[in-house]
């Protein structure tokens, strides 16, 4: 039976690093597009993702485990940064009875 | 090291001292705890030592950019007061305790040597800062910067952190200290062409967390939105913490490949002093001119970065000292000014509501006014040396084109600071005495006789370092 960085090693590494430019290029646009805050939230998990899997063929690639460790450090830290967005944007739901990023232009001169 | 372990026990124990505790006693209890965490991390001076599976390094530089950090941070928690104090719903021993975590992550970024210690610090610090931003929960201008400086935030590291994984991926280290012999062993030619799309990720994650342009427009918002006590923390703490990260990455890391990343510094330093300074020119409001100015100190500093000389970190260390010291002071002396507007004028932050400040408050002005001149960097005061360290340091590299521009813009800079100062002294108005609480009035005097200080005898400090 084939081991799992066996697996991964039969695509090519260049095929990994395409997959993980394109979904980062997606989550840019998501964050650089779209008007409702949730969305732009997801966005950004996306760019993470991208990230993750990207150090996780890496790190396969090269039999060194600390890509995948670093993967771990990504996700905990990205749950605890989920909160606190959460809970701003649900703060802001309170005051406006809206997520939609454009309306929020108080600061602008 | 140990401050870092320190600190965080101190913050989760704020937490709880929070039950039986009024805001006074809890601001003691944190300037005890900072002045303990500066103590710790003064003992580790010249132990060049390893920690956490050699993740962190303590040297003495990096326990300079510590000791500055928390210097700015006591001070912060000193002139503190308040957080809406009236209102039962504030929770102070929630934001002194974010506070001290938001220093814990800030000491992480200064001393890491792996990027997971990186991205940790820098995490640490920034959720901790999205949370105080939105702290005045009632304010739609506060949510609104909470959010803006979150969904930035939070893009910012998603792009520093594709940078990290595309350098992983072509030196297979994470190693601040491995990195840098692994791209001096390679010839260029065999180094994945990916590299230098990481190092340019990496460094414009980095640029947005300092605010340089063209990565700034998310500043001025978020600081003018922010409560002023935390803005004072942001532009203070956050700003050298980023700036530190930034040093150790670029001398460190990739001083081999210089000659890669150096022309965009240039770029970038020259295009945030103009708009910074520029654009702070129009402002009406005192924060929003804080904010650009401090978008174009940012552009001052990134001109050290890239003249990567020996007396650099000196540079850059001196000049976050004086840009923390006059920034803490300019700050608090808008904090009272401001509150005392409130209700008198329809915008309290404005230049007019300085108007005729010198009549009935002289040391308030005149603090005002040092901080002011240390920013613009007149003679005599901390800011002058600092910009002085940072022009001799690039032409000592024959960089001679951004040194005019800077010079240039630094007459911008007088334009605005010096309106404040007319504002205050030539203006007619009618602010009665303001009270200052006596902690309030140390730490003020505190900055201002430091900036004088440093302004005379440079050396004290520069020796030092």
């Amino acid at each position: 039976m084939q081991s799992i960085p066996d697996i991964i090693r039969t695509i090519p590494l260049a095929h990994y690093i395409l997959l993980s430019s394109a979904l980062f290029c997606i989550g840019i646009l998501g964050v650089l597009t779209r008007r409702n805050a949730i969305i732009v939230f997801m966005a950004i998990e996306l760019m993470l993702n991208a990230v993750n899997l990207l150090l996780a063929a890496f790190s396969s690639y090269y039999s060194d485990p600390s890509g995948q460790i670093f993967v771990f450090f990504i996700m905990a830290v990205a749950a605890a940064e989920v909160a606190v967005g959460l809970a701003i944007i649900v703060m802001i739901y309170r005051n406006i009875q809206s997520i939609d990023i454009g309306i929020l232009n108080k600061l602008k001169n | 090291m140990t401050a870092i372990i320190a600190l965080s026990l101190f913050g989760i124990s704020n937490l709880f001292w929070g039950f039986w505790f009024p805001r006074k006693v809890l601001q003691i209890l944190t300037l005890l705890f900072l002045a303990i965490g500066i103590g710790l991390t003064a003992m580790d001076w010249n132990h060049e030592l390893l920690w956490f599976g050699n993740m962190f390094r303590t040297t003495n530089t990096s326990i300079n950019f510590s000791l500055i950090i928390q210097l700015a941070a006591f001070l912060v928690v000193a002139l503190s007061r308040g957080f809406g104090a009236d209102d039962e719903h504030t929770h102070p021993a929630e934001y002194y305790a974010i506070l001290l975590f938001s220093v814990v992550g800030a000491i992480l970024m200064v001393s890491f040597d792996h990027m997971i210690m990186l991205f940790v610090g820098l995490e640490i610090l920034s959720v901790a800062m999205y949370v105080l931003t939105g702290s005045d929960k009632r304010n739609l201008k506060s949510n609104e910067a909470a959010l803006k400086y979150f969904l930035m935030g939070a893009f910012a590291t998603g792009i520093l952190l594709f940078g990290i994984t595309l350098v992983y991926g072509a030196t297979k280290s994470f190693y601040i200290s491995n990195l840098a012999n692994i791209i001096a062993a390679t010839a260029p030619e065999s180094m994945p062409s990916f590299l230098y799309i990481g190092v340019l990720l990496m460094l414009i994650g980095l640029l947005f967390k300092v605010s340089a342009a063209p990565f700034h427009f998310w500043t001025p918002d978020v600081y003018d939105g922010a409560p002023t006590i935390f803005t004072m923390f942001m532009s203070t703490v956050v700003k050298t913490a980023g700036f530190a990260a930034l040093y150790h990455i670029l001398s460190g890391v990739f001083g081999g490949i210089y000659s890669t990343w150096v022309l965009t510094i240039y770029f970038i330093s020259m295009l945030t002093l103009i708009i910074g300074n520029v654009t702070a020119a129009y402002q009406l409001s005192v924060k929003r001119m804080l904010a650009y100015s401090s978008i174009s100190h940012a552009g001052y500093m990134l001109m050290t970065v890239s003249a990567m000389q020996s007396s650099s970190t000196s540079t850059v260390l001196y000049y976050s000292l004086s840009y923390t010291l006059a920034t803490v002071a300019a700050f608090a002396v808008l904090i009272l000014v401001s509150e005392y507007q409130t209700g008198r004028k329809e915008k309290p932050e404005d230049y007019s509501s300085f108007e005729g400040l010198a009549k009935n408050n002289p040391g308030l002005a005149f603090c005002f006014t040092i901080s002011l001149l240390s920013l613009a960097g007149i003679p005599m005061t901390a800011g002058f040396w600092g910009k002085f360290f940072i022009f001799s340091d690039s032409f000592n590299r024959n960089i001679i084109y951004p040194v005019i521009l800077a010079i240039l813009m630094s007459a911008v800079g007088i334009y605005y600071y010096f309106k404040g100062i007319i504002a205050i002294y030539f203006k007619n108005g009618d602010i009665e005495k303001i009270e200052v609480p006596i902690l309030f009035k140390i730490a003020l005097w505190f900055c201002t006789i430091a900036t004088l200080v440093l302004g005379v005898y440079p050396n004290i400090v520069k020796s030092l370092f």
